[in-house]
């Protein structure tokens, strides 16, 4: 019953994305492509780092930060406008339905965007840098990715008490993680004592796992641990702020 | 007769302040329930309760025999809401928002596009199935929240200001409608700050002010209790005044004895003259 009753609350976002999906592919790729002209091809042409391309190296970073940013906004901002200004959320919360799968069928719309944004822009990177790898590792990295910051997204929503809310959210922990969580540069080459700190972002562990499966490297199992260990928390703490708001 | 919805003792408190005090009400099954109330009296923090969407302070509701706090899963087969604003999917079509709600009310699938034609024929609304929430009128888009509220049979049926914000035409079909919905054996609560509206659809009503209810009866008892016949005075010191009577010898008796009075009407009194009264006096008191 969970999983049907998050369906039904996909399903909405399903048609919705069905009837503007190019709009939708094409507004969520901007950014992404924009980071790969500036830093692949502008500032990282003929970079190398220990036998890999900058190109190479940035791909799965900008995969991750995809993931990130298509997947909290797919589920926190709609959710935000739903519950603050279209009062739409509302009827979700009224309707016989488990919290668990409402829950769910909101996180669930992150990561369905998510998914679709990686995929969409993997398939432009391939074309510019084939030697990087998917596998099934890869693949199982990216869904935990885009359901572990979906239901950051989610939290985000149910805390926020206005739009401007959510868009400080956005400038004061995504946009700093955007840049900082391993995307762009390794952590090997910063101070430790920051290295430390930046080990406590979830998009570090996504951008390692990422990097390590498309390059074939040795998978950092700790980095997958530490993400399913914030996915765990911020689905915990939606279902509280959740539980905060409704009977 | 068994009681739809059972309040007792029902407080919610904003910071300290008192949004709801000691409320005790019960309605009837079959009931068509008027709540009434200035701006800020209550009625939406109330209708919020019932339909678990805010936590109460203190106090318990029973909806159809359950209780809201402990039981809020069964309680939301039992109603429908129709909220006071726009509260439909604006990415999705008419049809589409009441097929969102007829899933997440576990409709069958084959029952689903049935019972959809079914209200949207019901609403006058079989002809903009297909068109997208924001290309229909706000009368229609009204009508839609009716139609989504009743898609899963519910036996008691919430209204919160249903018709704030539509023109005269467009309310009168909105009043037909849920008279309809009476008659068929849907229980109906409704907010409104329209008085006359009240007065129309309304068997019984409850005045709620600042939190508390201060009246509770029938629109022609709650006349009765002020007086059946109503005398405006229209002076130039202190604007108009009204003085209500039993009946229309004793107004005329009353207007005979007047000096002074630029204008003077006598007429029979309203539901709303029973509102300014009550909800006047309780307010100088305060």
């Amino acid at each position: 019953m969970i999983a049907s009753d998050a369906y039904s609350i996909l399903w909405a976002d399903l048609v919705t994305l069905k009837r503007r999906w190019s709009r939708y592919l094409i507004t969520t790729l901007i950014s992404p492509l924009l980071y790969l002209v500036a830093f692949g091809w502008g500032l990282g042409r003929g970079i190398n780092l220990n036998g890999t391309s900058y190109l190479e190296f940035v791909v799965p970073g900008i995969i991750a930060l995809t993931a990130m940013t298509a997947s909290f906004n797919g589920a926190g901002t709609r959710l935000n406008v739903d519950r603050i200004y279209y009062k739409s959320f509302d009827e979700c919360i009224m309707a016989p339905i488990k919290l668990h799968s409402l829950l769910l069928g909101k996180a669930l719309i992150g990561t369905v965007r998510g998914t679709l944004s990686s995929v969409a822009f993997l398939i432009v990177a391939m074309l510019i840098a084939p030697t990087i790898h998917i596998g099934p590792m890869f693949l199982l990295g990216l869904l935990l990715t885009c359901i572990t910051f979906s239901f950051l997204g989610v939290l985000a929503a149910l805390l926020a008490k206005s739009h401007e809310d959510m868009g400080t959210f956005s400038s004061i922990i995504l946009l700093p993680m955007t840049f900082l969580g391993g995307t762009f540069f390794s952590l090997s080459q910063v101070p430790l004592g920051l290295k430390y700190a930046l080990y406590l972002l979830p998009l570090t562990h996504a951008s390692l796992w990422l990097r390590a499966a498309a390059l074939d490297q040795s998978l950092p199992w700790t980095s997958f641990l530490v993400l399913l260990i914030f996915f765990g928390a911020f689905m915990e703490g939606s279902m509280i702020a959740l539980k905060k708001i409704s009977l | 007769m068994r009681e739809m919805i059972a309040i007792s003792g029902l407080n919610k408190d904003y910071s300290g302040k008192k949004v709801v005090d000691c409320l005790n009400l019960g309605v009837a099954q079959g009931e068509l329930f008027g709540f009434l109330g200035p701006n800020g009296a209550g009625k939406t923090t109330t209708i919020r309760i019932l339909t678990t969407l805010t936590k109460p302070s203190s106090g318990r509701v029973l909806i159809n025999g359950i209780d809201v706090a402990r039981d809020p899963a069964s309680v939301k087969s039992e109603f429908g809401v129709v909220q006071q604003h726009l509260s439909l999917n604006r990415d999705l079509t008419i049809a589409e928002n009441l097929e969102l709600h007829a899933r997440l009310h576990h409709l069958a699938s084959d029952d689903r596009a049935k019972r959809i034609a079914e209200l949207l024929d019901y609403v006058e609304m079989a002809d903009h199935a297909d068109y997208l929430v924001d290309d229909v009128s706000g009368g229609m888009k009204r009508k839609a929240m009716i139609a989504r509220a009743l898609i899963h049979r519910p036996k008691l049926l919430f209204l919160d200001e249903p018709t704030v914000g539509l023109d005269a035409q467009t309310r009168r079909r909105v009043w037909d409608l849920i008279r309809k919905m009476n008659l068929d054996g849907t229980t109906v609560f409704l907010t409104t700050h329209y008085i006359e509206e009240a007065e129309a659809l309304c068997s019984r009503v409850g005045i709620i002010h600042r939190g508390k209810l201060i009246a509770l009866g029938t629109p022609i008892g709650l006349r009765q209790k002020l007086g059946m016949i109503a005398v405006e005075m229209q002076t130039n010191e202190n604007g108009t005044e009204y003085r209500y009577f039993p009946d229309r010898a004793l107004a005329s008796e009353f207007i005979q004895r007047l000096h002074g009075a630029e204008r003077i009407v006598m007429r029979e009194s309203n539901l709303e003259d029973v509102f300014i009264e009550i909800t006047g006096q309780k307010a100088l008191g305060d």
